[in-house]
């Protein structure tokens, strides 16, 4: 799998980093039972901060409550500089929200439910006018604008959800599954858009793909059982938790003598060969911290086999996540 | 207020773009003009007293109906978020939708003017009753729209609170009725607190201020426990 992390931009000391979003100690209980744990997090301006966990792991919870839709049992969230409790409505002004099922009225056209959505988020005149067609032709969906809703495909309906949550210019957007159950093509293009919004806004998207929050996410913040396990840039996720290298050979020829004088080198911790028809397969681990696969090439030439391939596999961020979400579990 | 008047808009549109509407007032109609047309009342008095019958009777079940899905559908499909997480107050989201709610009772009540026209015509009818009676009609209207609309702020099912807004209902019209079975004061009591002991004055031109006062208090009491039934929801 190839991973692209986006390098995070540390901004110069005269761009200034702006929290807009800073959550602490986020808890919510239903009933007895404590769906988010001591949720804190911050997120500055022009920032993409992927929420990722398995289902039930609070996600959608702590997107509710950074949306204003509903308090925390405890602790403080502020959006934009305002409190989500005490200063709600100023708050709300400034956040877009893509819900997961997306809140569409099925009986308005794509159009009149824009300006719905702009006039109570307080758009007026001229200025609603221009936003719809905006995010009309940000979303591109002019060719369905005077579609109704209930005749659009869930991937349309996917980009309306979009466009209602932007045409106020909100500087946080929240979106949640923004990308869940829709056809490829549009996928692709529904990341794009977020990566083109994510130059001016904040957002705070979830997802249990894990590719799509390498590809989109600046930071990641890892959910589980309702608890933060881990929030950082991918490739620090990645330096703490490796502990070993994955090095992966194929060869062929006897593999007996290889495997002997693979584990007496220094350094490698266990070899593992699997032989697939005609080649073999060795997986090799090692010690992080050096680069073992010139030394490991060497050694298959001197046992006599034919080197086919070497490569070193990289941890992604799959199993960053189960590891991160498994450790818990023990 | 922009926001109150953007959600009733919403909503009239949506009442005017559904089949079932037209057929609420269609059957509002039939049931009025039968009032109408087959009272003696209409030709021996030249009054509405028939059609008012009639007309307070049909609202028991228009009141629920019109309301069940204002605010169940929103929690049933979801969109409960988008209004909740606009920056618009709950008290502005539940007035718009009473508000659309009292405009297709305006509409429906609209439809009838043309019995006094009528009246009119063909004789010389007392103005009196005939204004008080309307307005007792809408009052009783915004009553029954304020309890349905409560009802639907309780659930996500339309049929639910399509029930519950009709116990509501029935049991303050009703209330009055039951008091002949019990005693001096238990009867007066609920005399007093039944909606339908104050509705014949309006149709006899009797302008009581108890009765408007009555009516608009339990409008507000169902209007403020539907903001709050609202708010609840945001701490289930």
């Amino acid at each position: 799998m190839i991973c692209l992390y986006t390098q995070p931009v540390l901004a110069g000391a005269a761009d200034a980093w702006v929290t807009l979003i800073e959550a602490k100690h986020l808890t919510k209980y239903y009933g007895r039972f404590p769906a988010i744990e001591d949720v804190s997090f911050n997120a500055g301006r022009g920032e993409i901060v992927g929420f990722l966990g398995p289902n039930g792991a609070g996600k959608t919870t702590t997107m509710r409550i950074l949306a204003g839709f509903m308090p925390p049992s405890s602790g403080t969230a502020r959006v934009a500089g305002f409190d989500l409790l005490s200063q709600s409505l100023e708050a709300r002004r400034h956040i877009g929200y893509l819900p997961e099922t997306v809140p569409l009225y099925r009986d308005m056209t794509v159009r009149s439910y824009l300006r719905f959505a702009a006039t109570i988020r307080g758009l007026e005149g001229s200025r609603r006018n221009h936003r719809i067609k905006d995010v009309i032709s940000l979303c591109r969906i002019e060719d369905y604008a005077r579609t109704q809703i209930a005749k659009l495909s869930k991937g349309y309906r996917q980009l309306v959800g979009i466009a209602q949550a932007m045409v106020h210019e909100p500087q946080v957007l929240i979106l949640d599954e923004p990308t869940i159950g829709i056809d490829p093509r549009q996928v692709v293009q529904i990341r794009q858009l977020i990566q083109q919004l994510g130059r001016e806004h904040t957002i705070i998207l979830s997802s249990h793909i894990l590719p799509e929050v390498s590809m989109i996410c600046k930071r990641v913040m890892v959910m589980d059982g309702g608890k933060v396990v881990a929030v950082d840039y991918p490739e620090n996720l990645l330096k703490g938790l490796e502990k070993v290298q994955r090095i992966e050979i194929e060869a062929k020829g006897p593999p007996e003598q290889a495997i002997q004088k693979l584990q007496q080198i220094d350094g490698v911790q266990s070899v593992t060969a699997v032989n697939t028809n005609e080649t073999i397969l060795f997986r090799v681990e090692c010690a992080p911290g050096r680069d073992f696969r010139g030394e490991l090439a060497d050694t298959i030439v001197r046992s006599g086999l034919t080197l086919l391939g070497l490569k070193a596999r990289e941890m992604s961020l799959e199993d960053i996540f189960l590891k991160l979400t498994i450790k818990k579990q023990e | 207020m922009r926001n109150t008047l953007a959600i009733a808009g919403r909503e009239l549109r949506l009442y005017f773009s559904t089949p079932s509407s037209y057929v609420i007032i269609a059957v509002f109609l039939f049931v009025c003009g039968y009032g109408f047309g087959w009272s003696r009342t209409t030709y021996l008095e030249t009054s509405l007293q028939g059609f008012l019958g009639w007309g307070a009777f049909f609202l028991l079940f228009l009141g629920p109906a019109l309301t069940m899905r204002l605010l169940a559908e929103e929690e049933k499909l979801g969109t409960i978020e988008l209004l909740l997480t606009a920056p618009v107050r709950d008290v502005e989201v539940v007035i718009g939708k009473y508000l659309a709610g009292l405009g297709v009772v305006s509409i429906m009540l609209a439809l009838t003017l043309y019995y006094p026209v009528l009246l009119a015509w063909f004789g010389d009818p007392d103005w009196g009753p005939i204004a008080g009676g309307y307005l007792g009609l809408f009052l009783l209207g915004a009553v029954f729209l304020s309890m349905g609309l409560f009802a639907s702020s309780l659930t996500s099912s339309q049929i639910a609170a399509y029930m519950v807004g009709s116990a509501l209902v029935l049991s303050i019209w009703f209330v009055g009725h039951a008091a002949a079975a019990l005693g001096d004061t238990a009867a007066d009591f609920l005399r007093r607190i039944s909606v339908s002991t104050y509705f014949p004055a309006f149709g006899q031109g009797v302008l009581d201020s108890n009765a408007v006062v009555y009516y608009v208090s339990i409008i507000c009491v169902f209007i403020f426990l539907t903001v709050r039934s609202l708010e609840s929801r945001r701490w289930r």
